[in-house]
């Protein structure tokens, strides 16, 4: 068991490691299309965070909606607007709006940070569990079923707004 | 010998590497079998043709000889590429076809990684494709592989949506998202009581399969819809600017994606690698199960491919509502039914 961990531990920290390379590659890119590949990049690598930590469903859900949808659509979209190839310069922003991405950045990170060590400092880790995805669908469709769904219907509520404001007629 | 083989438990890097090198080498292999049975030769017959008759005996080695003119060729890109991701694309749609074969199970054992939810990471796996698609097109700096990419992405978007939709009958009807699971729900079932012949979820779920086959079609962008690299429209897509082993490497992997494809449709619909009459816990499945497997790979590859070759091609907007005008509706209206059906039963 302690090997296992071990393994995950340095498995977890290369992974971290691109993850933290690939998000400062999407905002220092001088071409959006390389940002949004680099984006590619740091959402696979949370759904490999999710695998090492035993939660399949959770990682295959990841691909599905973030890598096979939703930078999809970052990408058609990127390439009917703007699709040159070669460096951008009016990508950069002013010296204020950077400013207050930073400290924004800072105090996210540190409340973020605060937080987990608050509620998860002490714990240990345990032998790992794979989540089966019936454990999964049994607490969302019993304990959570109100949550779930408030969610469709706000999902629904965005569907339909989107729609709505999209349309010209 | 099937004793032997249930008996083979080997350490965990040794199952890893021979796991590597049995995907390594099935991919090919299966790509290659596709190609030359049905590109060269049925595709021949259909059209009263002898095809390539030259390499080989019966011009069986052709695409084998045509691959290894492609190794030779120089490796070429266009002035204006985008470099870095003009030669990642290729990969990018080749490393999402290796990973479809992970979760292809051969029989209850012979699978990559027995996944519990198969179904669901096949369907997720798939969609990565369309990111090479995409970075391939706009890396060309050519206005028809752009067009054909934007294509392709809108098609492969549209087309997924009736896949999933249809996966979920068969889903819903085995209670189970594992594919071995799938498998042993059909192999344990019965007609109306008759054990004869299992419960292949064909006969329950004929618009499932009608649907998720048309989805397939779609989504490895063939005739009837080939818009994405339609040669007489866009010259051919996303594809247009490569040669050599890249272009070598998009034609391996959507060869050995329709062959995986078939195969998780024969999986779904057909009973998967166990026949009825013998049970699916039996031993023999270590030497039967692959052989099975591929028989039906073989019929469901043949009704795919014999559409590729006498459909014509659709519009785009006969595409788009094609999707979402009828395969989706359908889609689930038989859901619907199939989850009625599976109370009141």
């Amino acid at each position: 068991m302690l090997a296992l961990l071990v393994a995950q531990n340095i498995a977890f920290y290369i992974i971290a490691a691109l993850m933290v390379f690939g998000a400062f590659r999407v905002v220092t890119c001088k071409n959006l299309m390389h940002a949004a590949l680099w984006l590619v990049l740091v959402l696979a690598g949370v759904a490999a965070q999710y695998i090492l930590l035993a939660a399949e469903f959770v990682a295959i859900t990841q691909v599905l909606v973030y890598l096979g949808a939703i930078i999809v659509l970052f990408l058609f979209g990127i390439m009917l607007t703007r699709a040159k190839t070669g460096t951008d310069g009016d990508l950069d922003n002013s010296a204020r709006s950077r400013v207050i991405a930073a400290i924004i950045g800072v105090l996210l990170a540190g409340i973020m940070g605060y937080s987990l060590w608050d509620g998860f400092g002490t714990r240990e880790f345990g032998d790992i569990v794979v989540q089966r995805t019936a454990e999964v669908s049994d607490s969302i469709f019993s304990t959570y079923l109100l949550p779930f769904e408030v969610i469709s219907v706000l999902l629904l509520a965005a569907l339909i707004g989107a729609i709505v404001l999209a349309r010209r007629d | 010998m099937t004793a032997i083989l249930a008996s083979f438990d080997p350490p965990y890097w040794l199952s890893t590497v021979i796991k590597v090198l049995v995907v390594g080498a099935v991919v090919p292999t299966t790509a290659l079998i596709l190609g030359v049975v049905f590109l060269f030769k049925i595709m021949s017959w259909m059209q009263s043709r002898l095809g390539p008759q030259e390499a080989g005996p019966r011009g069986l080695l052709q695409l084998l000889a045509d691959g290894v003119k492609f190794i030779q060729k120089e490796d070429i890109a266009p002035n204006g590429a985008d470099l870095w991701v003009f030669k990642a694309a290729p990969l990018v749609v080749l490393s999402s076809t290796l990973l479809l074969y992970v979760a292809l199970p051969a029989s209850a054992h012979l699978v990559v990684e027995n996944l519990d939810v198969g179904v669901f990471y096949v369907l997720a796996i798939s969609s990565l494709s369309v990111i090479g698609v995409l970075m391939a097109g706009w890396a060309s700096a050519n206005k028809y592989s752009l067009m054909g990419a934007l294509r392709a992405a809108g098609q492969l978007i549209a087309y997924e949506l009736p896949m999933v939709l249809a996966v979920m009958g068969v889903v819903i009807q085995a209670g189970t998202l594992s594919l071995n699971g799938i498998v042993f729900a059909q192999n344990d079932g019965a007609v109306f009581g008759w054990t004869g012949i299992g419960n292949p979820y064909i006969l329950t779920q004929f618009i499932g399969f009608f649907i998720f086959i048309a989805a397939v079609q779609a989504e490895l962008t063939q005739p009837p819809f080939d818009m994405p690299v339609a040669e007489s429209e866009i010259v051919s897509g996303y594809q247009v600017e490569y040669t050599g082993f890249r272009f070598l490497i998009f034609f391996l992997a959507e060869f050995a994606t329709a062959f995986v494809f078939a195969g998780i449709a024969a999986v779904m619909f057909l009973g998967g690698w166990a026949v009825p009459w013998l049970s699916a816990n039996s031993d023999w499945y270590y030497v039967l199960g692959p052989a099975v497997l591929f028989a039906k790979v073989m019929l469901v590859s043949f009704i795919i491919f014999w559409v590729r070759f006498t459909y014509p091609r659709l519009r785009e907007d006969q595409l788009q509502s094609f999707a979402w005008k009828f395969l989706i509706p359908l889609a689930l209206v038989n859901i619907v039914v199939t989850a009625v059906l599976k109370v009141v039963f």
